[in-house]
């Protein structure tokens, strides 16, 4: 049985004509990492928020090992927050600026009932924050005191203090560097492995997603257009959208990207001669 | 080939809580004329700061050292000559589009702008405007010029930044990561926009940006920076071939590659500079990453 099964989701936000999710279909397997790739629009951020619970589904179903989370009691959707945990994006928005960073970490702990004991509760705090590449210096400041990069840690800290099954990562680097997205990369490789974490991360940039996922996803107008393993998508990819969404993605090789562009200015010149005088 | 932007031991500070502080420590930089040239460094590395002083953006930034423009000092000039550069010697391409335009102003209205005040009329003013945002690739240009920044997308209103910034025919364009708040295909977009239209026009650019990937496939050169300072700069090809610099080959490295084996571990720009070797440990101290704030 896999560890997280959503089937045939379909969610229309009220005056829009198309489904931002239109019955999608995966399954996430303990341990393992499933990239979800696509542009603005693509409904792959709805799509992490009805698997979270943070919006209702119109229709499907969302199994979290075993139980049915769509329509469930209160009680069995507060079970399950503990065990699907959420990154989001942009960690100048996600973090609560008038909290101190033990407080940020440590309100799931009190919340659901893991750790009442107060000094229980802070050493594990500390041991949450090393984990991931910050320490108890930093457990009584405010976020504003810290960098882009070390605040997606901070987030990530406080997602995974609970010991969730399931961390769901909305482009958790778009808004960072490129040198700091590489050390928040690494870092969600190695608690991956060390906490035998399962990973549905959203991205648009399918580099990234190549390196740290082992199944992919591609979302297109709602709808899921291909989803295979990390070497059928990116080696052969199927779909058209995907081979597209693979071309854009820019290649740190002067000669390639040169020789990339004159073929595009040749296909161009074939197809509308004149446009590009 | 003669120096379109010549920056030579350019220092800008802000002022502090006690004394000012310096944040570019003696810059030099060349973009030739029709040449495309890559400002590359991390956040705080003072890359942005050192292209908004070409144009004298910040009012209390102290600027010393020299910036010629077409051989014109602009280190010291008088207000009147700085504002007669900008959009015409110079034009800027900022990175969010949806805070770089007035949104309460037609984009039509924006576009115009620079050479409305130029003196030119309204009618000839529209027309060039209507045809630079068609040449730019908005469809249906003539009859979305008098819409807002609210109905366009996020490429579409970089093409209108982008117009706001070439209109008046500038010999330089300094566009400060224009692509970073877009998505991956449409990046890819404008950046071919941005090469297309440079070269046609003959315009020097002054690309600024911190991702290494989209500089191979636009840059002539390549400088970088860290910490106020030229690290490193080569041309497009040197600088990806043998990279000189511990703090590039970070850069380098830190890039997720299609091409790459996905296995082997991103390196981070700590790694090579406070080792000037790979480490495999995630570096304990966020040196690298403070100032990466945004």
């Amino acid at each position: 049985m896999s560890l997280l099964a959503v089937t045939e989701v379909t969610k229309r936000f009220a005056g829009q004509h198309a489904p931002a999710v239109d019955s999608v279909s995966f399954t996430l397997e303990r341990g393992s990492a499933l990239g979800l790739v696509g542009e603005s629009g693509s409904g792959k951020s709805t799509t992490a928020r009805l698997v979270a619970g943070l919006i209702k589904p119109d229709a499907g179903s969302v199994v979290l090992d075993g139980t049915e989370l769509v329509g469930a009691p209160r009680a069995t959707l507060q079970a399950a927050r503990r065990e699907l945990q959420f990154v989001f994006q942009d960690p100048f928005s996600s973090l609560n600026p008038r909290m101190r960073v033990s407080e940020l970490v440590g309100e799931g702990l009190l919340v659901h009932g893991i750790e009442r004991d107060a000094a229980k509760r802070r050493d594990r705090v500390v041991e949450t924050l090393e984990s991931v590449g910050l320490d108890s210096s930093h457990l009584d400041r405010y976020p504003r005191s810290f960098s882009g990069g070390q605040r997606q840690r901070i987030a990530i800290a406080r997602a995974i203090a609970v010991r969730p099954r399931v961390l769901i990562c909305d482009e958790p680097v778009s808004s960072l560097d490129v040198s700091v997205q590489a050390q928040v990369l690494n870092l969600l490789g190695d608690l991956r492995e060390k906490l035998d974490l399962a990973l549905l991360f959203i991205a648009h940039d399918l580099a990234v997603v190549r390196y740290l996922c082992d199944r992919v996803a591609v979302m297109n107008g709602g709808r899921i257009v291909e989803i295979g393993s990390r070497d059928q998508v990116y080696e052969h990819p199927q779909d058209a959208y995907t081979r597209a969404l693979l071309d854009a993605v820019p290649v740190p090789d002067p000669a390639r990207e040169r020789a990339r562009r004159s073929a595009l200015a040749a296909s161009r010149s074939v197809t509308a001669p004149g446009v590009n005088s | 080939m003669t120096a379109l932007l010549e920056i030579s031991g350019l220092r800008v500070s802000y002022p502090g809580v006690d004394e000012p502080v310096e944040v570019v420590h003696g810059v030099d930089l060349v973009v030739p004329q029709g040449r495309k040239v890559a400002l590359v460094g991390e956040s705080g590395s003072g890359k942005s700061v050192t292209a908004r002083s070409v144009l004298q953006l910040d009012p209390d930034a102290t600027i010393a050292g020299s910036i010629r423009l077409g051989g014109q000092e602009l280190v010291g000039a008088a207000p009147k000559i700085v504002r007669g550069i900008r959009g015409s010697g110079a034009g800027l391409v900022f990175q969010d589009p949806l805070t770089s335009l007035n949104p309460v102003m037609r984009i039509g209205w924006q576009i115009m702008q620079p050479l409305v005040i130029r003196g030119v009329s309204k009618k000839e003013a529209r027309e060039r405007g209507i045809a630079l945002l068609d040449r730019l690739g908005v469809v249906n240009a003539a009859a979305r010029f008098d819409d807002y920044p609210h109905q366009f997308s996020g490429g579409m209103r970089q093409r209108v930044v982008i117009a706001i910034a070439i209109i008046a025919e500038p010999a330089l364009l300094i566009a400060d990561e224009p692509t970073t708040a877009l998505d991956v295909q449409v990046q890819a977009q404008v950046l071919e926009l941005l090469h297309e239209v440079a070269d046609e026009r003959g315009m020097g650019v002054l690309l600024i940006t911190h991702d290494l990937a989209i500089v191979a496939g636009f840059a002539d050169d390549v400088v970088v920076m860290r910490h106020g300072e030229v690290v490193e700069s080569a041309p497009v090809d040197e600088l990806f071939a043998a990279p000189k610099h511990p703090y590039t080959r970070g850069l380098l490295g830190a890039i997720p590659r299609l091409d790459s084996d996905p296995s082997v571990r991103l390196t981070s720009v700590a790694d090579y500079v406070d080792t000037f070797e790979t480490v495999d440990d995630e570096p304990a101290a966020p040196a690298a990453e403070n100032g990466a704030a945004r």
